[in-house]
Parts: structure tokens; C-alpha cells; sequence
């Protein structure tokens, strides 16, 4: 077994260099590595939730910071304290229904709480918050009002419980790392399948004799249009290549080799196109929580085509690339400059990089963005792997997503981010 | 399904040749043994100068690192212990899979000597990537290692392969962007092998010499002289050998590459890599500084950008290419223009406008200050007021209110600049004195340490008076520092490798200047250089006797260049020996005879009689006869028989007739002037005159009024032949 550490540097050098590419990959690395990362944690001997999440959180910080742009990174975190929380509780709930302590084990956490000098600071603060906030959505519905405070508690928590039961807890660590472990495996399998969970709603959505749209390359989208070629439907699809990295040239190549009728056309072309479409499919980096896309640069013009003729814009998204926070600032915190070599020669242009001559400053700046922002009156449709979300109801997948998340892991996401992100507990209840 | 199986094997094969091959290796030259930074790298070496905030050996260590490097040597030579501390503290010495090894030397003076003390530790057991700390780069090495990998199991004798990049050189300044001269390198198309490398053309020769053989040998050559060179090279294991053989090798390209190239003797060649779309250059002198800072500000050594690099310290980039940390106290009326770069913990005050500049960690900046193209690195204070254009500002200086930069300015490290105190431009200010003895651009940026430290005490103390305000009169009231004069001969040169961009005016001579180098040789053609030397040219013989326009044309161009030359001759009193030599070559170099030379310099000097300035015939002929009187020497060379002589008679008799028409009337006179000082002798005129006789009516005009004279002289003979 690998050192972890190493693993985990390896990691954050990759995303450090941008050498990782797709959100896909990024979100299925990022969960094996924090499997690994679970795995090789010490578990103590009380308390295993707290460690673990430590750990997680530890490792979640640094690899959000390599690369800030890349939000399913931070997605796949989240998820992944989410499910440690999850299990935690489950086995809480477990042993306190066995063991009928709640009450007595409700008072002593108040106390920890108090006067206990090990507790780290983070946790008081999570537990705190846990008292004042009003009840969450997941306590309500597990119906155990203040348990939540339970694995942030310090070691000493768990001894109050007493000695005898320390047997039992050994017993339920293993079980939770164990559990974890498990769930964070069903994590990476699912997104591994969301290709093949979206391509399978293909045929609803496509239709015989339609005209597809698509900008750039995906592979959801390829496996999508795959999808419905192999179910007998006939359509035809319009590539646009997508500057300044020209991938669409790539997808047209796959989808030919797969049988389908593809055309290939620029992107100034779109909108003298966009008529004789029937609908728009494109992927996406990753959704916002207004229900706004973050997408390969170009498609915000596409978006603007579709809607001045009333085209369907659909947007598939695995749901690793949900991500819980607002596009406030899109142009510094969520898009990315490349190098302008993808636009044009250095060489052919040095003369006007001549910075010896004239002012002594560029006059010349060549800007690369790679994300545009899509804003969610443009979009029809969402497709995720759950399933066909009406676009009225942008809002609810968000609040679907949201409900899945705990509020501590909201706000640990936007602490990282320093971004105006509303507290966890604000989300939910909205 | 025989054949996929035996590809598969061979794939295993290679992979284990793979796996067995030795981990990639890098020699980083953490010293450039050049002086172009000075006075900064008195203090602290080049390598860990901040380029846009980060060391410049970051960057080459990161492209490095994700280029696939495993092991790197870093050889320190000057402030060893700096780079030394800086490696071990930071990020590089706890990196899996990427191991940074230090060699130190205290008296390496040169590359070769730092490449020849790494062959003697043994340590490179493979192909190598040679580089030193101060390049910045983006590209992948896998392409190049393999081309190079490729010949070296064709040809064992290709031993490096260097990278170059199309960038054209200015026009006018016939340098490089990043302020190197203008570079030759002649490559085969084909092989890619490098034949010639010529960084010191002489400008004023406007070409370059190659050598026949190349011609010879090789089917096609390309010249470029749009390629820069990256100082990025891929070597194999001989190099290092080479550079022991040969202990006189100490410059990377002026004695290794030039040597290896000239010298055949030893076989090797040297190939070229030319990259496209990723970027490559090295930090030579400041104008490359510039240059470099302002690629990476625009993110053209992607991934290599300050907000990547610097990851969790959180840079953001804003519009118009604006870098700002994340804890800058910004005044709002405080004006960040683009292309700017912000660090942490800096404070800006109000009014204060900044553009195209980098501002490094924990400044203060007051309000109302200017900042355009300038490079301030950390803690630096700049009070209110304060003006700085093209400058760089080192760590810990302090600029006291109303002080004004002009361009090109360096201020080295702890520099105070006194209150409304203007630097002039293009000067170096430091607080270490300059060195006296003038170094060369071999010696290598070792600070004698124990005086220099001394000596920087001494100052910050500011104990003696009489120091003190040596300082004081040379930075302003409270100014602390010295500023270093230019050495001699440098002065011109200066405007050359500065931060600031190249006046207009600098800009407007070199145009003029060159110009008029272009019309000269162009007017000149193939026939002179300005030097008065002869280029000869030996193929133009046959072609000009197909072609009698084409000679008559050269006749009046040759005689135009004659008499450019004589009156050149007559303004500047040059000795008559000299425009001898002149008219010589022009008669080569145009093919002629003396007959033409004659008639020429006979024209010339006839014509500068006319154009000086007379009033009647009288004085006309006076004027004829001081000209004739001073340069009968230089005619008189050509005319080496009677026919020569005829010629010069019969040139005069066409001027008369048509462009002297003044000297018709003073014909027979100036024809005895001739016979006087011994210019025709008695037989020339005779002939000349016996040739006339049968001449149409016409012709005979200038014979008849000279009549006399002839007459005159066939009686003298005929005396003589009484005798």
C-alpha cells in the first residue's frame, strides 16, 4: 500500500499543473483518493466519525486550493463527508435506540461541550451552531433532535458513555469505517455510470428526424447521441468546433465512426444554423446553485442563438458536478485563463510582443477564458443521472442536492472559497 | 493474430527497456557567470531574484518537475549558501519523485568549469537536460528526448539537441526582444542539424560568412534569423567529456557550440528542436526581465502563471490581466491599471496610479504616486508623491517623498532615495560601492563577501560624517547609496539591455543610420564596402560583354564613382597615392580599362574646372591649369602609352562639344597646358592630330583652332630630328 501522503501530493501536483482534464476524472479521483485516505486513517479508539472527518477535511482543503476551478473536487469532498456523517449517524441511532441512553447522552454533550479543553475549535463551533440553528432538515427527518453533536465531540464523550460499552464501540468503529468505505465505493461507482445513467434517457429526449446542436467535445453528450443512435433513432447532429481547442473536430470524428450524420461547422456559423435545429444538448462543467452553468467558452452564445428561436437548450451534468455555491464573482473565481498560444503563433506575433520599442507595455492582450457562464433563463433543461429535471425546477434539484448535504460541509466548502456563499443552515431553509 | 502477439511482446520489451532506462536527469546552473545583473546580484543571485514575486528558479524547477524531470543537479557557485538555504527551505527538497540535489563550488568561473566539476562527481549516467536557473519554459520534453534519442541510435555522434523558437528581431535595432543581439543559425531542413550559430554578427559588415564546405556538404540550408535560443538543451553524456577534453571551453554557446561546430575534427553535431505553441526563453539581461515578466503576466507560460504557482496564497486574476492578493489595502481612489500584479500585505495609497507593473510583498505606497512599467519587489517604501517609470526597486528600499525614477533606473537592495531627489536614467544605485577593476563578461557575479558586507554596515550605520554625505550629495538629502558610473564604452549601450523600452529618438538615428546603410549599399552594390576594401567579383566578366548597353550603362556609372571619388579626393586633401588606389579599385571592380580611368579622371577634373567658379575664359583656364598642376600625378598613373594619352584628347574634344562648352574657346590652350606639364607627350598629339585629318568637316573644329600648336610641335620634331 502506497503512503498516502505521497498519493495525495501526487494528486494535488496533478491538479496544480491542470494535468487532470474533465470534471468526470477530477470528481472519480478525487473519491478513490479520499477512499485511500479513509482507509489508511488511524482510527482511535472513540470517536472514529470526528477522525475521519478530520482527515477528509484536511486533505479536502488542500486539493480545493490546487485548483479552485475545478468544483467537482469540492463537490466530491463534500459528498464525502456527507456520507461519513451519514453512517456515523445511522450507527449512533442504532446503538442509542439499543441502549435507550438518548437523554443521558444529550446532557453529557451539553457538558462536553462546556468544559472540555481538548475539543478543537472547529467542532465547538459545529456543535454550537448545531444547538442554535434551527432544526435541520436531517435531524427533523431522523427524528433525533441534537445527536448531530455527537461525533464532534472530543474522545472524552465517548467515555462518559462508560467503560463497559467500550467493547460495543470498538466493534461499531470498525463497522463505521467499514461502512464508510462502502459507501464512499458506491460514491465512485456512481460516477463512474452517470454517462450511461444520462445516455439511457436519451430516447425520451430525441427524436426521430431532429437536428442536434452541440458545441465542443463531451463525453456525456457523445454517450448520449450514442444512446439514441443505438436505439434505432435517426437524427442528424451539427458540431460546432468550439475554439480555440477545436474539440468539436474531435467529437465529429467519434460520432462519424459510430454512424451517425454529423456536420461540422465553426462557431461563427451557429447562429445562422440555430433555425433548422431541433435542440440543443450540450455538457456542462458544472451547475450552479442558481441553476446557472459553467460551461466551455462559447456556449453562452449558443444559449442566446437557441433562445432567440425558441430551441430547446439541454445541458447534461452528472451529479458530481452540482455544486452548491452562487456565481457571484464568475470572471475570478470560476473561470480560467489559458495561455494564449491556443489563439495564436508566438512566433508570427513576437514582433508585436516587442516590448523594447514604443510604450513598453502590450498593446496587444490576447485573453483565453475557458469557461463561460450560462445564466439559468437560457437553459431548458437539465438531465443528471437522477433523471429529466423541468427546468422550473432548477431551484428543487438544487434544494434536492442541498438537502443531501450537512450544513458544516457547506460551510466548510465556502470558508476554502473566502466567497460571500450564504451559511449552510440559510440554504436549507430557503 | 502471429503478428498482433509479436507486437505485444516487442511493446513489453520496450516497456521494460523502459523501465530499466535511467531516470531523466537535469543539471540547473544556478550561477549565468555574466555581470549583467549588477549591482543586484552583489547581494543575492540571480536565480533567486523575484520574477513576478516568485524566483525565478521556481519556475525552472516547476517545468521541470511536470516536464517529467526525476533528478536535478543544481550547481551554486556565487552566493552558494543563499541558493543553497532557499532549496532546502523550500517546497523542491520534499517532493516524491523529483529530487533536488545541490553541488557547490567556490571557484567556477564559467559553465564549462561547472559542467567539468560535475563530470568529475560522476552523477549524470544518461542523457541530460542542460539548463540554467534563470529559464522559463512550459514545453514537453517528450518529443524532444525522443528525436534526440532517435539520432543517437542512427548517428552516436549527435550529441545535443537544442531548442529554439521563432521570435523576429526588431528591424531597427537589429536585437531580439528579449534584448539579445540578432542571431544566426544556418540549420539543414531536413536533418534539422545545427551548421552555423552566429550571435555576434558585425553590424556594420551586414554579413555573415559561411563556410563553402557546409555548401558543399549539405543539399539544402536554411538561414534563420528569426529563431531564438531557448538555452534549453538536451545533451548526452559526452558533452560533459567534451567540455574536460577541452579545458578551454567556457562558454555554453560561444566556445562549446562555435567550437564543436568549426572544429570537425571530432565529428560531432549538433541538432535543433524548434517549438511551437509552448514558450521558452531565458533571462539574459533586464530588458529580458521585462520582457519575460510581462510573457508570464500574460499567461504565456501557462501553466506557470503567478496565480497557479502561488496556489493557496490566493492571487486572483481580475480584467485586463490585473493579479491582486487577496489581503491588499487598496485606497479606493487608488488606480490599478492592467497587466499589473498586486502581493500580499501590500498598501496603495490614494490617487496613486499603477500600470503594467509588478509590486511585490508588504509595500508601502503613498498616495499620488506613479507607477508605469516598473518592478518593485518586497517591503519597498515608496512616500507620496513619488514618481517611477521602467524601474526596478529592490527589496527594502525607501523612496522619500517627491523622488522620481526616470526610466531604466536600478535601485539595489536597502537603497534610500532622498527627498524630491530625481535619479537620471539609465543609472544603477546600490549601497555597495562598484568594483574598480572592470570586469569581464566571463567573470562571474561573486561578491567578495566579507567587504562587501563590511562595507554595507558601515553604511547603514551611517556613522562618518564625511561618507555620509558623499551619499547625501548623490541621492538627495538623506539619500543613502552609491550610484555606479558606466564604464567606458558601455555608455552607448546602455539604452540596450534596460527595463525601459527604447527612447524614440535612439529609434529615429537607428532608422536614419540605417538607411543610409541601406542606400550605400544599394548605390554601392557589390563595389565597395565602407571600409574601402574590394570585394571581387569575378563572375561579372563574361556577362558584360554579352551586353554592350548594359557596359555602356556600367561606363557611366563607373565615371559617375570617378568623379565622386576625385572631388571626395579634392575636398579632403587625400594624398594623391591614396585616390590612386581608389580609382584602382573602381577600375577592378568595374571591370575597366586604364584607357577609361584616364578619360574618366580627365572628365572629373575638367568638370571641377567649369563648376569653380570663374568669370572669364582667362580665369577659366587658370582654374584648369592649378587642378591639372595639382592632380597630374593621378592622371598621369593611367596613362601608361600614347593611346591612353589619345583618349584623354580626344575626351576633352567631346566636352567641348557637348558638357564644357566654355572650353572650346581655350582648347589649343589647355592642349599646351598638357604638353607643358608632360600629362601628352609630343607623339600622342601628333597622332591624334593625323587621325583627325581624315575626319568629316565637322570633327576638324578643334584641330584647326589647335592648328598652331600641332604645327609648333612637328616643326620641334623635326628639329630634333635635324639634330
Amino acid at each position: 500500500m502506497p503512503d498516502t501522503q505521497a498519493l495525495v501530493n501526487d494528486f494535488l501536483n496533478k491538479l496544480k499543473k491542470r494535468k487532470i482534464e474533465g470534471s468526470q476524472a477530477t470528481a472519480k479521483q478525487t473519491a478513490e483518493l479520499l477512499r485511500s485516505v479513509i482507509s489508511q486513517t488511524r482510527v482511535p479508539y472513540t470517536n472514529q466519525a470526528a477522525a475521519l472527518i478530520q482527515s477528509v477535511k484536511a486533505v479536502g482543503e488542500g486539493l480545493i486550493a490546487a485548483n479552485p476551478v475545478e468544483l467537482a473536487v469540492g463537490n466530491v469532498v463534500r459528498r464525502v463527508l456527507h456520507i461519513i456523517r451519514e453512517e456515523d449517524l445511522s450507527l449512533t441511532t442504532a446503538a442509542m435506540a439499543g441502549l435507550n441512553l438518548s437523554a443521558v447522552s444529550d446532557d453529557e454533550d451539553d457538558v462536553d461541550g462546556d468544559n472540555q479543553p481538548v475539543l478543537s475549535a472547529a467542532a465547538i463551533a459545529a456543535a454550537s451552531r448545531s444547538t442554535l440553528r434551527p432544526p435541520s432538515l436531517q435531524t427533523l427527518l431522523e427524528d433525533v433532535p441534537d445527536s448531530a453533536a455527537v461525533p464532534h465531540t472530543s474522545s472524552s464523550g465517548g467515555d462518559s458513555e462508560g467503560k463497559s460499552k467500550s467493547a460495543d464501540k470498538s466493534s461499531r468503529s470498525r463497522k463505521l469505517k467499514h461502512d464508510v468505505i462502502e459507501a464512499v465505493n458506491e460514491l465512485i461507482q456512481d460516477i463512474n455510470t452517470c454517462h450511461e445513467q444520462i445516455a439511457e434517457q436519451a430516447v425520451e429526449h430525441i427524436h426521430q428526424n431532429e437536428v442536434i446542436l452541440t458545441l465542443g467535445s463531451s463525453r456525456t453528450v457523445l454517450e448520449f447521441l450514442c444512446a439514441a443512435k443505438e436505439k434505432k433513432r435517426s437524427f442528424r447532429v451539427f458540431v460546432a468546433e468550439g475554439a480555440p481547442r477545436y474539440q468539436g473536430h474531435l467529437l465529429a470524428k467519434e460520432l462519424v465512426t459510430r454512424g451517425l450524420q454529423t456536420t461540422l461547422i465553426t462557431d461563427s456559423a451557429i447562429f445562422a444554423m440555430i433555425s433548422r435545429v431541433n435542440m440543443v444538448i450540450v455538457g456542462a462543467h458544472a451547475v450552479m446553485a442558481n441553476g446557472g452553468v459553467i460551461a466551455p467558452v462559447g456556449l453562452n452564445m449558443v444559449a442566446l442563438a437557441a433562445q432567440k428561436h425558441a430551441v430547446p437548450f439541454v445541458v447534461l451534468a452528472g451529479s458530481h458536478k452540482l455544486c452548491p455555491l452562487y456565481p457571484h464573482h464568475p470572471e475570478v473565481l470560476l473561470n480560467e485563463l489559458r495561455s494564449p498560444s491556443e489563439l495564436l503563433d508566438f512566433g508570427e506575433f513576437s514582433d508585436c510582443l516587442d516590448f523594447g520599442s514604443g510604450i513598453g507595455a502590450p498593446l496587444l492582450h490576447v485573453v483565453n477564458p475557458t469557461f463561460d457562464y450560462v445564466p439559468p433563463k437560457l437553459v431548458s433543461l437539465f438531465i443528471t443521472d437522477t433523471g429529466g429535471h423541468n427546468p422550473s425546477y432548477i431551484a428543487e434539484i438544487y434544494q434536492l442536492f442541498v438537502m443531501s448535504l450537512r450544513g458544516e460541509d457547506m460551510k466548510f466548502k465556502s470558508e476554502i472559497m473566502k466567497t460571500n456563499c450564504i451559511a449552510g443552515g440559510n440554504l436549507v431553509k430557503s | 493474430m502471429g503478428a498482433q502477439k509479436k507486437g505485444a511482446t516487442a511493446r513489453v520489451s520496450e516497456d521494460q527497456e523502459e523501465l530499466a532506462r535511467n531516470p531523466l536527469q537535469a543539471i540547473l546552473l544556478a550561477d549565468s557567470f555574466a555581470t549583467t545583473f549588477r549591482p543586484i546580484t552583489l547581494e543575492r543571485p540571480k536565480v533567486l531574484l523575484p520574477l513576478v514575486n516568485i524566483p525565478m528558479i521556481d519556475y525552472t524547477l516547476a517545468w521541470l518537475e511536470s516536464a517529467g524531470v526525476e533528478e536535478v543537479f543544481v550547481f551554486c557557485c556565487a552566493h552558494s549558501k543563499q541558493v543553497i538555504d532557499y532549496l532546502e527551505s523550500s517546497q523542491w527538497s520534499s517532493q516524491p519523485n523529483f529530487s533536488v540535489t545541490t553541488i557547490e563550488s567556490h571557484n567556477s568561473i564559467s559553465a564549462g568549469d561547472a559542467l567539468r566539476l560535475i563530470y568529475e562527481r560522476n552523477v549524470i549516467h544518461g542523457d541530460f537536460v542542460l539548463i540554467s536557473g534563470d529559464t522559463m519554459s512550459n514545453m514537453s520534453l517528450t518529443q524532444v528526448l525522443q528525436e534526440h534519442k532517435e539520432r543517437r541510435k542512427k548517428d552516436a555522434n549527435a550529441i545535443m539537441t537544442m531548442v529554439i523558437k521563432k521570435s523576429k528581431p526588431s528591424p531597427i535595432t537589429q536585437q531580439s526582444r528579449l534584448g539579445t543581439d540578432e542571431l544566426f543559425m544556418a540549420i539543414n531542413p531536413v536533418t534539422k542539424q545545427l551548421l552555423c550559430y552566429e550571435d555576434k554578427a558585425e553590424r556594420s559588415k551586414g554579413f555573415i560568412s559561411l563556410d563553402k564546405t557546409l555548401i558543399a556538404d549539405n543539399p539544402s540550408i536554411i538561414l534563420h534569423n528569426d529563431k531564438q535560443d531557448c538555452y534549453i538543451d538536451v545533451c548526452s553524456q559526452e558533452v560533459l567529456s567534451l567540455f574536460t577534453d577541452n579545458f578551454d571551453y567556457q562558454h555554453l554557446r560561444r566556445h562549446f557550440v562555435k567550437g564543436l561546430l568549426v572544429d570537425d575534427i571530432m565529428g560531432y553535431k549538433i541538432f535543433t528542436h524548434e517549438i511551437h505553441s509552448s514558450y521558452a526563453a531565458r533571462i539574459d539581461n533586464f530588458r529580458s526581465y521585462d520582457t519575460i515578466s510581462k510573457d508570464i503576466i500574460q499567461r504565456w507560460t501557462y501553466p506557470f502563471v503567478p496565480d497557479i504557482l502561488c496556489g493557496s496564497s490566493a492571487i486572483k486574476v481580475e480584467r485586463q490581466g490585473a493579479y491582486r492578493a487577496s489581503d491588499v489595502t487598496l485606497s479606493r481612489s487608488a488606480h490599478i491599471g492592467s497587466f499589473t500584479f498586486i502581493g500580499q500585505g501590500t498598501k496603495i495609497g490614494n490617487d496613486t496610479k499603477i500600470s503594467h507593473s509588478v509590486v511585490g510583498e508588504g509595500c508601502t505606497i503613498g498616495s499620488n504616486v506613479t507607477i508605469e512599467g516598473s518592478y518593485i519587489w518586497n517591503n519597498v517604501t515608496i512616500e507620496d508623491g513619488c514618481q517611477l517609470r521602467h524601474a526596478i526597486v529592490c527589496d527594502g528600499v525607501i523612496m522619500r517623498s517627491g523622488a522620481v525614477l526616470q526610466p531604466g533606473v536600478i535601485l539595489s537592495f536597502k537603497v534610500v532615495v532622498g527627498q524630491q531627489f530625481v535619479v537620471p536614467a539609465y543609472s544603477k544605485v546600490s549601497l555597495l560601492q562598484q568594483p574598480t577593476q572592470q570586469d569581464s563578461d566571463e567573470e562571474l557575479e561573486y561578491a567578495d563577501n566579507t567587504s562587501g558586507t563590511g562595507e554595507l554596515r558601515y553604511k547603514l550605520n551611517g556613522d562618518i560624517a564625511t561618507d555620509l554625505s558623499e551619499t547625501a550629495y548623490e541621492l538627495g538629502t538623506g539619500g543613502v547609496g552609491y550610484i555606479w558610473s558606466v564604464f567606458e564604452g558601455a555608455q552607448d549601450e546602455e539604452w540596450k539591455h534596460s527595463v525601459a523600452p527604447i527612447p524614440t529618438d535612439k529609434l529615429v538615428k537607428l532608422m536614419l543610420d540605417k538607411d543610409e546603410d541601406e542606400e550605400q549599399l544599394t548605390q554601392d552594390g557589390n563595389v565597395l564596402s565602407a571600409s574601402g576594401e574590394l570585394k571581387a567579383d569575378s563572375d561579372d566578366n563574361g556577362s558584360e560583354d554579352d551586353d554592350n548597353a548594359d557596359s555602356r550603362d556600367d561606363y557611366g556609372f563607373f565615371e559617375k564613382e570617378v568623379e565622386a571619388t576625385f572631388l571626395r579626393a579634392v575636398h579632403e586633401n587625400v594624398k594623391v597615392d591614396h585616390a590612386v588606389l581608389e580609382v584602382n579599385a573602381l577600375r577592378l571592380s568595374y571591370n575597366m580599362a586604364s584607357v577609361d580611368c584616364a578619360g574618366a579622371i580627365f572628365y572629373s577634373m575638367m568638370k571641377l574646372a567649369v563648376e569653380s567658379p570663374h568669370h572669364s575664359a582667362s580665369e577659366l583656364h587658370r582654374n584648369a591649369a592649378d587642378i591639372i598642376t595639382k592632380w597630374q600625378k593621378l592622371l598621369k598613373s593611367f596613362l601608361h602609352d600614347i593611346d591612353e594619352e589619345i583618349e584623354v584628347i580626344l575626351k576633352f574634344e567631346e566636352m567641348c562639344l557637348e558638357s564644357a562648352k566654355e572650353f572650346a574657346a581655350l582648347f589649343p590652350q589647355v592642349l599646351h597646358l598638357l604638353y607643358d606639364k608632360e600629362i601628352l607627350q609630343e607623339d600622342a598629339i601628333l597622332r591624334w592630330a593625323d587621325e583627325k585629318e581624315g575626319a568629316d568637316e565637322s570633327d576638324k573644329v578643334f584641330l584647326k583652332s589647335s592648328e598652331k600648336f600641332v604645327q609648333w610641335l612637328k616643326e620641334a620634331e623635326e628639329e630634333d630630328e635635324d639634330d
